[in-house]
This record gives C-alpha cells, structure tokens and sequence, in this order.
C-alpha cells in the first residue's frame, strides 16, 4: 500500500475506510472526544488533552484540525476559513487537507457547511442548529499576559478570581481613553468561567451570545480544549462606565456595499487610495450574486469577482 | 460585600477589641532545619510590630507563615477578618483565606518587582486591589488610584508609565499604595527599604509613619535596621536561629537590652 492509499481510499470497504479515518488513530480521537465531552459539560472550562503533533507546525491550526479530525464523519460538508476568506492559503491546505484524508465533501457555503473550521472570524451568516465551529487557539489562557504562572491561573479560574483581568481594560482605557482591544477580547461564559474566544475580533463576540451552533476551540500547542455548548450565555467584560462595544466603520463594503458587516482595509496602491471589503468572502460573494453592489463594484478588476462570484452562485 | 468591609472589628464582652492577630505555638520546619521555632505573639488593631534579627534568623519564614503564604508544621494563626471573625487562617477553605488576604491584607516586598506587575502601568497597579474586589467603575477607581498616588506624593503626570520607568524608591511607593488602597486591616513589610538609599528611605520611612498612623493600619514590619525598627515600631521581637529571644516596647528593647543578642545586635548599629 503506497502512502497516499493510506490517506485516501474513498473506494474502500467501509471497515478499511473508517479505521485511522480522519488522520489521527483511533486512541487519540477517543481521547480527544471525551475532552470534547468535559468541555462541553463545563463550558469554557480548559480541559487539558494530549496533543497530538500534526503534519503542520505549531501555530498553524493544530488544535482546531485535530478538533475537526475527532468530530468529522463521511456525511459531514466541511468549510475552512482564515481571516474570514475561504481562499487563502491556509485554508485552502487545510480544506484539502481534510478532503483527502476523511473523505468528505467540502463547501465554501456558511449555510450548507455541518463543520467549520476558523481562525479570526465567526461567518456574518448566522449559524444554525446542528453546525459546529472549531476554533483555532494559540493562548487559550486569557490571563496569561497578567498572571505568567499557570498554577495561579488555574486556581484564578477555580475560584472565579477574575478581577485582574479588568487590569488589562484598565490599561486600555487609560492609555486610549477606550477600550481598545479588539481581538481575543476577554468573555464570561454562562457567568462563571473568564474565556478567551480565540483571536477573533470582538466585532464577533455578541454573535456567541445564545448561539445555536456548538463553538469548540482547540489550542494544540497549549494542548487545550474548551467549548461553548449551544445557548448558551457569552458576555463581553467592561466597566459600568465603560460598556463594551464592537467596532463599526464609516465606510460600506467597496464590492457588496454591505454596511453590517466585519471590514477589512485594503491599501490600493502608494498614493494612499484604499478599499473596505468583507472579510467574510462568502458572505461578500453571496451579495453580489444577488445584486448587490458597493461604491467600486464597477472598478476595472471587479468583472473577475463578478463573474466567479455568479459561477459559484 | 460592602457592608461586611464596613463593619467595624468585633469586640470582647467587657469592650476591649479582641486581638486582630493571635499567633499560638508556631513552629516550621523545613526537613530538618527549624525555620522559626514555638513563637507565640498578639497584635491588636493599630499596632505596629517590628521583628528584628539577622539574615537566617526565621524572620522572613514567620513572615510568610503569618500571611499565609507557607503552611507552618505546628501552630496555629487566627486572625479577625471582617467577613469570618477571629479564625485560624488554615482551618479556612483556599478560595476564602484568599479572598480574606484580598480583602483584609496588604503585603509590601522588599523588592517592588516582588510586589509590582512590571508589565502593566503604576496606576493599573495601584488599581488591581479594587478590581479584584469587585469594584467596576473605571472613573471612580482612576479617581482613588490618582489620590493615592498623590498620598504617597508621586507625580500624577505618570501614572501611565509603566514600573521599570520609575526610579527603586517611587516603584517602592507605587507598591505601597497598591497595598494600602483596598483599605486593609493588617499589612506585611518584609524590609520595606531595603535597597534604597538613606536618603530616600528617610523620606519613604517618613511616609509609612504617617500613613500608618493617619490609617490607624496594624502592621508587621521585618527587618534587620534598628534605625527603621526604632521609627516605625510599637513592638519589637528580635528573633535568632529561629527562636523569639526578646519581646517588648520598641524603645525599651533598643534602650535596655536584655539578652547577650539584642545587645550585640543594638551595640552593632553603625553610627558616624
């Protein structure tokens, strides 16, 4: 059997198929699956796993891919996202990635997708019931740049000592005059365990609150599992005089003219033009294949966006 | 929560406070090397007791025995808490004692960066306390970190610096009101000026008076300079090889020394 077959065989008998499906052996997604299970039990509680070393290194996503490797199944649709997009490089290699060694049908679309994978971004599309999100972490400790020993943090956590982590919005709004942290922005899950949710902008945070879709994080270096199970409550930290916002633009999408949506700046050329767009790709190509159209939809490149934007559609 | 800080320290039948510290029997061992050995003591609130040795005397070992920081092999310390009353500190469940050394301690490092999160700002520092007690009001605390710092006369101007911008003896000050903005009961100095010189830790021993007496704050000051022993000090025990060798007024044990240590350790002090 070559190397490939090993990974790949979606013409076998469905006992070969299944066994060390998914890349990771049987053991470790048993393992990793009853993390899985104390995670969502005590939702944001850190549960502690043996991580696995990934064919990607550290930093890459493997906490989110051995996540996604111990929950998938051949019926699942999978989408992966970097930075909102389904076309970057990460998450192109990570979608082949499981395409090749579990077998399963993949989709660049929020709504058809059972399992997404994700870092930096929860999809503007509202996610439903029965999906789930695997997020990847790379300091699942929200403490950590305050309190560097891990025993205190732990028994922080025990206790629902969490006071010091106002220190850090303290420093914000003295230095800035606002709250001005925006991603990994510190939450409280069900009032009782403090959670980082993972570099996501705080934009996003509002969307965990009562969310349908189960939210699982993974931090494969910090060898770290936790979870949010289905609405369950999600609240941003502030000060009485402070209250939490997320951030807003003055601009629309440039292509979709979407007003509602996560913005990324893009700088056009040395002159200082530059463009908003979605950050959420799917989310910007679904507009414009229903018509929308922002302020540079008519730009001399856009034709190409347009047109893969309709093949798609 | 509040209210039980508010409320004042309980009191005996015939009105007399009741002690705020009550140290019976304490004796720790690391192994087989004794760190302080039987030391029995009482504060009452407002008191101010200075323990006074050589290095490897047990000092610092009693020290981190009393602030529950070093569980001690024999012995017990109750001290009166606002919210549990005159209770041994171990028999307290951990998140309870913790909560208790939030709320009703203070500890002063010899070394700020014991004391200080150097990672954060001065004022941030000086805020913690409060936001570990609950307090989520940013203007009211910015307000109370800003009186603090002028209380212990540092230049408003940089409360956003961070710590290592600061010179030993205003990091020294940062930490001191950091430890005594949540209002305490009883605060810890292990050699609170040590490592600074004479004369910022004249103007430092200067404050601490002031401020301890204005806040009618008991405290434990451990320390090796008599100077710093004879200022601040209601009460002085001077400690050797683990044992308590004499107890008593602050002047009287630096005036009239009793035993053949005290009396070396007083005759030793240089003068110029």
């Amino acid at each position: 059997m070559t190397a490939t077959e090993a990974y790949s065989r979606p013409n076998a008998a469905p006992e070969d198929r299944y066994y060390t499906y998914a890349y990771l052996d049987e053991q470790t997604k048993r393992m990793i699956r009853r993390a899985i299970l104390k995670a969502l039990a005590i939702p944001g509680y850190q549960v502690p796993f043996g991580s696995r070393e990934m064919p990607v290194p550290y930093g890459w996503g493997t906490g989110g891919i051995q996540l996604t490797a111990a929950i998938i199944g051949p019926e699942d649709v999978y989408k992966c996202i970097d930075q909102g997009a389904d076309d970057t490089t990460n998450a192109v290699s990570i979608r082949r990635f499981f395409a090749t060694v579990a077998d399963v049908a993949t989709t660049e679309d929020t709504g058809e997708a059972t399992i997404i994978q994700s870092r930096h971004r929860i999809p503007e599309q509202p996610l439903a019931d029965g999906q789930i999100m695997v997020f990847q972490v790379p300091q699942p400790e929200p403490l950590r740049g305050l309190e560097p020993r891990e025993t205190e943090t732990r028994a922080m956590h025990a206790y629902g000592e969490y006071g010091l982590q106002y220190v850090s919005l303290y420093e914000n709004i003295s230095a800035y005059g606002r709250i001005a942290a925006t991603a990994g922005y510190p939450v409280m899950i069900d009032e009782r365990y403090l959670m980082s949710p993972s570099p996501i902008p705080k934009f996003d945070n509002p969307k965990m609150h009562m969310n349908p879709a189960i939210l699982l994080f993974g931090a494969g270096r910090e060898k770290r599992i936790y979870a949010v199970p289905p609405f369950t409550r999600v609240r941003s930290l502030d000060f009485e005089d402070y209250p939490f916002e997320t951030q807003s633009w003055d601009e629309v999408c440039a292509l979709c003219g979407a007003n509602d949506s996560y913005l990324d700046e893009v700088v056009l050329d040395d002159q200082g033009q530059h463009m908003f767009v979605c950050s959420d790709s799917h989310y910007c190509a679904d507009r414009r294949a229903k018509g929308h159209a922002g302020p540079m939809a008519g730009h001399a490149l856009a034709h190409i966006e347009t047109e893969i934007a309709a093949e798609e559609a | 929560m509040t209210d039980i800080l508010d409320r004042p320290a309980s009191t005996n039948s015939d009105g007399r406070a009741e002690p705020l510290l009550r140290v019976s029997h304490l004796t720790k061992y690391y192994g087989h090397v004794a760190g302080c050995l039987d030391i029995s003591f009482e504060m009452r609130p407002g008191e101010v007791l200075g323990i006074v040795g050589e290095s490897g005397s047990g000092k610092t070992t009693l020290l981190n025995c009393i602030s529950g920081k070093l569980a001690p092999t024999s012995g017990s310390i109750a001290f009166n808490s606002r919210r549990h009353g005159l209770v041994d500190i171990y028999d307290l469940s951990e998140p309870d004692r913790r909560r208790m050394q939030r709320e009703d301690w203070g500890f002063v490092h010899q070394n700020p960066r014991d004391g200080l999160r150097m990672r954060v700002s001065g004022g941030a520092n000086v805020a913690e306390p409060l936001m570990n007690l609950g307090r989520r009001h940013y203007g009211d605390m910015r307000q109370a970190t800003m009186d603090w710092l002028s209380r212990v006369e540092l230049d408003l101007g940089r409360v956003d610096d961070k710590p290592r911008n600061f010179s030993g003896g205003m990091q020294q000050r940062i930490q001191i009101a950091r430890n005594l903005i949540h209002n305490p009961r009883l605060v810890f100095m292990d050699e609170p000026t040590g490592g600074l010189d004479v004369s910022v830790q004249a103007r430092l021993l200067d404050l601490l008076r002031e401020l301890v007496r204005d806040l009618g704050l008991a405290a434990i000051i451990v320390t090796h300079d008599m100077a710093v022993a004879r200022l601040m000090a209601d009460r002085l025990m001077v400690m050797k090889g683990g044992h308590v060798v004499e107890t008593g007024l602050a002047d009287q044990v630096l005036d009239d020394p009793q035993h053949p240590y005290t009396q070396l350790l007083v005759s030793s002090v240089l003068q110029i």
